[in-house]
Parts: C-alpha cells; sequence; structure tokens
C-alpha cells in the first residue's frame, strides 16, 4: 500500500480521462508536423507538366494489377543510385504519381522494378510473358497469369471509376468519363491488332490482357514525352 | 507489495481503494472469463491458418507451380498472410490480454457483457470477409490496410464497440491507480483508432472498388504513417501490455522498475509516430521527410530497450526458474527478439544501409524476427499460462509445451537466417558493378536464381514454426477435454473503503 506522497504520474494513473487525452496528443504532434506540410506547401511536389492521367483502358489495367497483387512483387519506385538508374532507367519523380490514388509503389522487390517497363519490350512478349512466364524469361518465379487472356474485360464500372478519379481530382475530361468505354475499346483493338500482327494469339482485344498491357507499356512513358506532344493521356498508345 | 509495480489482484483486502477507513462492508463481483476463452480459442486456431498460409506463400516463392487459378496465387495470398496474422492471430491474442488482465487490474467486471460478445463476433466475422474477399482480388493495395471500404467501415464500428467497452471498465474500476499494462492498451486503443480512419480514407466506386483519397506521394506517406505505426501500436505496446502484466505474473515478482515504465511509455509513444517515413528512404518523399523518419528510428532504440531491459530484469535473481517454466522461457526468448529487432530496426532507418536492404529479404527477415520471435512467442507463453488458470485443469502435456518451444526456435532461427543470407545476397548483386563499369548482374533472374535455396530453406523454418503452433492447439484441445464441465467465473470480494 503506498502511503507516500504522490508525485505527478501517480496521479495522472489515477484520471484515465486526462491520461488519453495526454496519449492522443502525444501521437498528434509528431502526425501534423510531418504530414501536414505535405499537404499545405505545394514545393514538396512539384508537378511535370507531361504527366497525364492513364487512358480509360490503362487505367482497367491498373484496376487488374491491383486485383492481382502484382505490388507484392514489383516496385514502382526507381531509386537515385547508378546501379538503379542504369538497370531501370532515371529515378522516380515526386511529380510522376500526383494522379496515382493509390500510390504503387511497393516494398519488395521479388521481381525487378516496373515503373520505366513502358517500351522496353512489344507487345506480345507482354502477351506471351503473362500467360507464363518461363516463356520468355526462364527460371522466373512469376505465376501463370494465362486467365488474363481467357477473362473478358470487364468495362461496366469504367466510367464510374473515372468519375470517381475526377472527384479525387483527376483533371479527366467529360467526354473521357463519358466515353471511356468507347475510347478503351479502339485503344485495345490497336494493341490486339498489333499483337496478332506479329504472330501472337488472335481476338484479345475484348480480354483482360490488353488492358494490363497497356498499362505496363504506359509506365515511365510520360517522363520521357516532350510538353506539347500530348495534350490528353489518350495518345499515348503505349507498345509499338 | 506495492500496487505500481505488480499487477495485483488479491481478492480481499482494500488495496485499490488508495487510504479510505476500511468500513466492515464488502462488494462481489466475477470477472468475464468465458470471452477471454473465446478470444483464446479464435488466436489459437487463426494462428495455425494464417502461418498455413504463410507457409503456401513461402512455398510459391520458389515453386511457382504452387500457384493456383486466379484466387490462390501469390499476390492475393500474401496480404490474406499478413491480415491473418496480425489481425486475426494477433488481434485475438492481444484482444484476449486486454480482456483477462483489464478486468483484474481494474477489479472489476468488464463494462458490458453484450459488448464484449458484439466485439468477438464482431471481429471474427470482419477475419472471415478478409478471408473471402482477399482471394477474390478485392483489395485496396495498400500494406496491412488492403481490405476495402465496407469492410473498413465494420472495422471502424468493431473498434469503437472495444473502446467503449474498454473505457468503460477503466471510468467504473475499484482500483484507483492503472497499471502500466493499462497505459499500453490506452495508447493502443486510441492510436490504432486515429491510424485506421486517416489511412483507410478512399472514394468508393462500387461495392467493392474503392480510391485511396491521397494520391502518390501524400498516399505513400499517409500510408506508411500507418503501416509502420500498425507496427508500433497494433505489434508492440498491446504486447509491452500484455507482457507487463503476464510476465510479473509468470515470474512471481514486481516489474523491475516503475521509473522506467513511466520512461519508456512516454518517449515510445511520442517518438514513434515520427518514424513512418522510413520506409520511404530513397524514394520521390522529399528529403527532410526521410531524414525526420530516420532521425526519429534511431532514438526509437532507446525506449524500445527501456521496454526489454524492464521486461528482462523482471527476472532478476529468479533465473533458475526459466528451466521448468515453458512460459518463462517462451517470454525471455520474446522479449529478447523484440530487443533484436527494436536494435535492428533503427539500423535498418539509417540511410546508407537503408539503400542496401530496402526492397530485399532482408526486410522480410527483420518482420519475422519480431513477428515469429516476439509476437509469436508472447502471444504462445500467455496461452500456455491460462489454459490451467481458465479451464481449472493441469496442462494435458507439458513436454509437449516444451518440444513447441524448442521447434519453434529452430523454425524461426532457420527462416530469420535464411531471409538475412538472401537479403544481403540480393542486395550486394544488384548494385555490383564489374571493372568496366557495367552491372555484374544486368539480368534479374540471375540475382534471383541464387536465393531460391534461402526461400527452401525458409519454407522448411516456417513450416516448423506452424508445426510448433499446432502442438499447441493439440495441447490446447486436450487440455480443455479434460476441464470440469462448470467453469464458473472468477468471484471476487472487496472490503469496501469510505
Ligand atoms: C511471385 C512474385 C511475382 C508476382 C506476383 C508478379 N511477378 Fe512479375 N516478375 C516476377 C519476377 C521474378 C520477374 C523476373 C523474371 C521474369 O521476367 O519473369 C518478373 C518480371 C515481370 C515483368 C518483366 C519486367 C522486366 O523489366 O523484364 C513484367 C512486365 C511483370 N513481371 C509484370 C507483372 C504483372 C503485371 C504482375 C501481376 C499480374 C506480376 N508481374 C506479378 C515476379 C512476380
Ligand atoms: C509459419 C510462419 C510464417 C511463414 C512461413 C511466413 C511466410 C511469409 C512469406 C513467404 C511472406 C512474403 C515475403 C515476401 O514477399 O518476400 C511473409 C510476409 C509477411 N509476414 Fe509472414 N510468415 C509466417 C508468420 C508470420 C507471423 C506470425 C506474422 C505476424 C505476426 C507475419 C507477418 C508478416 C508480414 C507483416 C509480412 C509482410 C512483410 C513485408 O511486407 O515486408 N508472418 N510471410
Ligand atoms: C525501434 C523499432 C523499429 C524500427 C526503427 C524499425 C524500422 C524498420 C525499417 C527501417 C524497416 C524497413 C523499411 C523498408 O526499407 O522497406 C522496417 C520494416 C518492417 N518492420 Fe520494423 N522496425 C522496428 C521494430 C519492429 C518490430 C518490433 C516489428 C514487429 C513485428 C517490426 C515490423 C516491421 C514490418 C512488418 C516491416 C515491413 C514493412 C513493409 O515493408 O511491409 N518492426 N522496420
Amino acid at each position: 500500500m503506498s502511503t507516500h506522497k504522490e508525485t505527478f504520474h501517480r496521479k495522472l494513473e489515477g484520471a484515465w480521462i486526462l491520461f488519453s487525452v495526454l496519449t492522443l496528443l502525444s501521437i498528434l504532434v509528431g502526425t501534423v508536423i510531418e504530414i501536414a506540410p505535405m499537404f499545405l506547401v505545394k514545393s514538396n511536389i512539384p508537378t511535370i507538366s507531361t504527366v497525364k492521367p492513364l487512358t480509360p483502358l490503362e487505367l482497367a489495367g491498373r484496376d487488374i494489377y491491383q486485383r492481382e497483387g502484382c505490388v507484392n512483387c514489383h516496385s514502382q519506385m526507381v531509386r537515385p543510385f547508378r546501379d538503379e538508374l542504369e538497370r531501370y532507367g532515371e529515378y522516380g519523380k515526386p511529380g510522376e504519381s500526383v494522379y496515382d490514388h493509390p500510390f504503387l509503389w511497393g516494398s519488395k522487390r521479388t521481381g525487378p522494378d516496373l515503373s520505366r517497363v513502358g517500351g522496353k519490350y512489344p507487345n506480345l512478349w507482354h502477351v506471351r510473358h503473362m500467360e507464363n512466364p518461363r516463356s520468355t524469361s526462364p527460371r522466373s518465379l512469376m505465376p501463370n497469369y494465362y486467365w488474363l487472356l481467357e477473362y473478358d474485360l470487364n468495362l461496366s464500372s469504367l466510367s464510374a471509376h473515372l468519375s470517381g478519379l475526377r472527384t479525387l481530382g483527376v483533371p479527366y475530361s467529360d467526354r473521357e468519363v463519358s466515353n471511356a468505354v468507347s475510347l478503351a475499346k479502339e485503344q485495345a483493338k490497336v494493341i490486339a491488332d498489333d499483337v496478332a500482327a506479329n504472330g501472337g494469339p488472335k481476338g484479345l482485344a475484348n480480354k483482360e490482357i490488353v488492358a494490363v498491357v497497356a498499362y505496363l507499356q504506359r509506365l515511365g512513358k510520360d517522363l520521357k514525352a516532350t510538353p506539347t506532344a500530348s495534350v490528353s493521356g489518350s495518345t499515348n498508345n503505349g507498345g509499338s | 507489495m506495492q500496487a505500481q509495480e505488480t499487477p495485483n489482484e488479491s481478492v480481499t483486502v482494500a488495496e485499490g481503494s488508495a487510504s479510505g477507513q476500511y468500513t466492515g462492508r464488502t462488494v462481489s463481483f466475477s470477472y468475464d472469463d468465458q470471452i477471454v476463452r473465446y478470444f483464446l480459442w479464435a488466436t489459437a486456431i487463426w494462428g495455425v491458418v494464417g502461418m498455413l498460409v504463410g507457409v503456401i506463400i513461402a512455398l510459391q516463392m520458389p515453386l511457382y507451380q504452387a500457384n493456383l487459378g486466379p484466387y490462390l496465387t501469390f499476390g492475393r495470398l500474401r496480404p490474406l498472410h499478413t491480415n491473418a496474422v496480425i489481425f486475426a492471430f494477433g488481434g485475438n491474442g492481444i484482444f484476449a490480454a486486454i480482456y483477462y488482465s483489464t478486468q483484474r487490474l481494474c477489479k472489476a467486471r468488464m463494462f458490458s457483457d453484450m459488448l464484449s460478445k458484439i466485439q468477438f463476433w464482431g471481429w471474427q466475422l470482419i477475419i472471415v470477409s478478409a478471408a473471402i474477399t482477399l482471394p477474390l482480388g478485392l483489395t485496396t493495395s495498400k500494406e496491412y490496410a488492403e481490405l476495402e471500404w465496407p469492410i473498413d467501415i465494420a472495422i471502424t464500428v468493431v473498434w469503437v464497440i472495444f473502446a467503449i467497452n474498454f473505457f468503460g471498465t477503466l471510468a467504473t474500476r475499484r482500483e484507483k491507480h492503472m497499471y502500466v499494462a493499462l497505459w499500453f492498451y490506452i495508447a493502443t486503443i486510441i492510436t490504432v483508432a486515429v491510424l485506421h480512419l486517416g489511412n483507410s480514407m478512399a472514394l468508393p466506386v462500387g461495392i467493392f472498388k474503392s480510391y485511396s483519397l491521397y494520391a502518390g506521394v501524400q498516399d505513400a506517406l499517409i500510408q506508411w504513417w500507418y503501416g509502420h505505426n500498425a507496427v508500433a501500436f497494433f505489434l508492440t505496446t498491446p504486447f509491452l501490455g500484455l507482457m507487463y502484466y503476464f510476465m510479473p505474473k509468470a515470474a512471481e515478482r514486481p516489474v523491475f522498475s516503475y521509473r522506467l515504465s513511466i520512461i519508456h511509455f512516454w518517449t515510445l509513444v511520442f517518438i514513434y509516430i515520427w518514424a513512418g517515413p522510413h520506409h520511404l528512404n530513397y524514394t520521390a518523399v522529399p528529403e527532410w521527410a526521410a531524414t525526420l523518419g530516420m532521425t526519429f528510428s534511431v532514438m526509437l532504440w532507446m525506449p524500445s530497450w527501456g521496454g526489454m531491459i524492464n521486461g528482462l530484469f523482471t527476472l532478476r535473481g529468479a533465473w533458475h526458474k526459466l528451466r521448468d517454466s515453458v512460459v518463462l522461457k517462451m517470454y525471455v526468448l520474446g522479449i529478447t527478439f523484440y530487443g533484436m529487432s527494436t536494435f535492428e530496426g533503427p539500423m535498418l532507418s539509417v540511410k546508407s544501409v537503408n539503400a542496401l536492404a530496402h526492397y530485399t529479404d532482408w526486410i522480410i527477415g527483420h518482420v519475422h524476427a519480431g513477428a515469429l520471435g516476439w509476437n509469436g512467442f508472447m502471444i504462445f507463453g500467455m496461452i500456455y499460462w491460462l489454459l490451467p488458470r481458465l479451464w481449472k485443469t493441469e496442462i494435458w502435456s507439458q513436454k509437449l509445451a516444451t518440444t513447441h518451444f524448442w521447434i519453434g526456435t529452430i523454425g524461426m532461427l532457420l527462416y530469420v537466417f535464411a531471409m538475412y543470407a538472401s537479403g544481403v545476397t540480393q542486395g550486394l548483386m544488384w548494385r555490383a558493378f564489374d571493372e568496366t563499369g557495367r552491372l555484374m548482374y544486368p539480368d534479374f533472374m540471375e540475382t534471383v536464381v541464387q536465393i531460391v535455396p534461402m526461400y527452401w530453406a525458409r519454407f522448411i523454418g516456417g513450416t516448423l514454426y506452424l508445426t510448433g503452433a499446432i502442438l499447441m492447439l493439440v495441447n490446447m484441445f486436450m487440455t480443455v477435454r479434460s476441464a470440469p464441465k462448470e467453469l464458473p467465473d472468477t468471484e471476487v470480494t472487496l472490503a469496501v473503503a469510505s
């Protein structure tokens, strides 16, 4: 039984509300000081004029990228080290991911970084690689994603996705939101034709794989674009 | 014995009521033990499930054929593993600890039996919905916050119910001073609420699809403010609370230092929240933020070791007890690994070290030293201590429990050291240049093939660790079978002071 004079902390131990409030304040200090400047001070995230929102098809591809959990094996953030610049290309800039809801930088590189993979391979390579990674990269550990070549691409909610992102500040035009499906189909046809023309499987235009390929081919492209070339994201058809 | 030094729960004296006069009147009540039994079962069962998924993804890494169809592939199962072990195994484990110890430290029954039940079943429902939606590919892609918005709302509701129940118990407690374990529980409940609300903000665009309110750099910063503090306030503070209650109980000794517990509690709570950006070293996050994160991470070493010292030194002069007690063995191992991973963590935060370790298996090694060593063994120790007390019978097999300890330890060491070897190999190979100034291993696959043997070693280590957990489940099952039919709640009678 403690009968000695009570210290301040001893008293605090008897006051659960005050104790809880002080705890809350302790965690709010660091939270506010670290996070507030990122929202209030513009210079923390310099924008890049050539960085545009994804096209509707690329966004559909990104949704599939999220669904399959590719982020668990692939980073999308090159660090400014000599070996990474050599291996992947330009290091990641803050302005590049201003439209990335959520960010997909990842925390683990079981496979290589993908943020600069756009244009690295032909479309057909990606189709073959996704169907069976061992066909292009012997001994790869990546799972087969054969169903991407089988599942029909579901575009029914694409407009809703674009308009949601627009609410969050991604500058999609009215035309892009309302014509999302036809824009996506147009771009899908270009990719599917290219794959078929190079001797790949035919009839992929309405399969999930074209969306994934469109997305992968877009990664890192914006940094290389010339400021005047692209008025809207949809000029970036990816692949060649 | 002083109330501040040891969790005291003597049942007949009015120790709690400060210096009041003894009046001769008494008050009787009981503790809700049934809810603790529920949480213990959930802990043990989900633990086995979550680790089984861990073993499966550990197999999928060296053996791509183990990826089955769309639903059971690595990318979809990995979040299932992390959610299951952190929120189902860890979550139910800390709820068991909190429900058992809070009642005893407050000398009061939980505020509301109904809220306790809602929390229990609500949490299990959330876990089941995670187990369904994640393999379906419904995910936000934010680590440890993958669950989509309807489930996030359910989590919020259940957490608020938990908070009402907990703070309601504090408000009606009969023990004047809150023991240190309760401080850590308070920090847990408040901070997890703030983190969850802050990070999960998203705009729904479909019934199971949403986009994070934040983008790019801002999203990254908020995510790792959350992510790191999920480690801090889900895998650390409640476990420290657990340690402060159960370690002195098992050792039958008071906590080493009351003053140290005050200092390390407040510094830990204040400093941890700043450390998030150490997950974002050398990324597009502004330099000042990363440096701030690194600085506070290094400072974090001290309060972390304060906790370790307080835990380990509780055994001062009683180390011989280790020999016969599997519970103490597990606690000492757990607290030691807490010390190791909180030494390693600050080191990993230093930019030059992080440059090598980030993105590699070294981080996975660090994670599992903490997860298997600290979180796993603290929970196992608690279960073995509570089994005979809650079910009023002897543990079915002490020998099996000791086997669990050794098999788990060997499994963990195998896991962790395989990942260190693999991580450092990866890191060094990625950055190696030859004499002509070109990348030594330009083909990424060369660096992968090199570490496949380590993946197999990790698979074996993980399987051993899982085997230990299964042995515990068997032991628990058999122990409960021999329990008396009637298990009334623990009755308490206190003298009332004026
Ligand atoms: C188990 C981990 C794992 C998962 C999950 C995974 N990958 Fe991979 N990925 C790898 C590995 C390893 C390589 C390197 C070998 C190769 O090219 O297959 C790779 C390579 C790649 C490459 C070639 C990169 C280059 O620069 O050569 C692309 C593109 C790719 N993956 C896309 C994806 C997509 C899209 C997904 C999700 C649908 C995905 N990966 C899921 C492990 C994974
Ligand atoms: C049988 C035991 C276990 C096995 C075999 C296992 C296996 C794995 C594997 C293979 C990964 C993926 C690693 C990668 O992507 O390279 C992983 C990740 C992870 N595991 Fe486990 N695990 C086990 C137990 C646990 C436990 C008990 C916890 C927590 C309490 C835990 C927490 C995590 C976390 C947080 C990650 C993500 C790490 C990161 O993103 O850096 N694991 N585990
Ligand atoms: C002082 C304490 C600690 C510090 C400063 C610390 C620091 C770090 C650092 C620097 C990383 C690497 C980030 C990266 O490069 O990707 C990391 C990852 C991680 N740590 Fe710790 N750590 C600490 C304690 C712990 C403990 C006790 C655990 C308990 C289980 C833990 C769990 C994790 C997890 C799960 C990750 C992986 C996050 C991810 O990438 O998904 N850490 N930690």
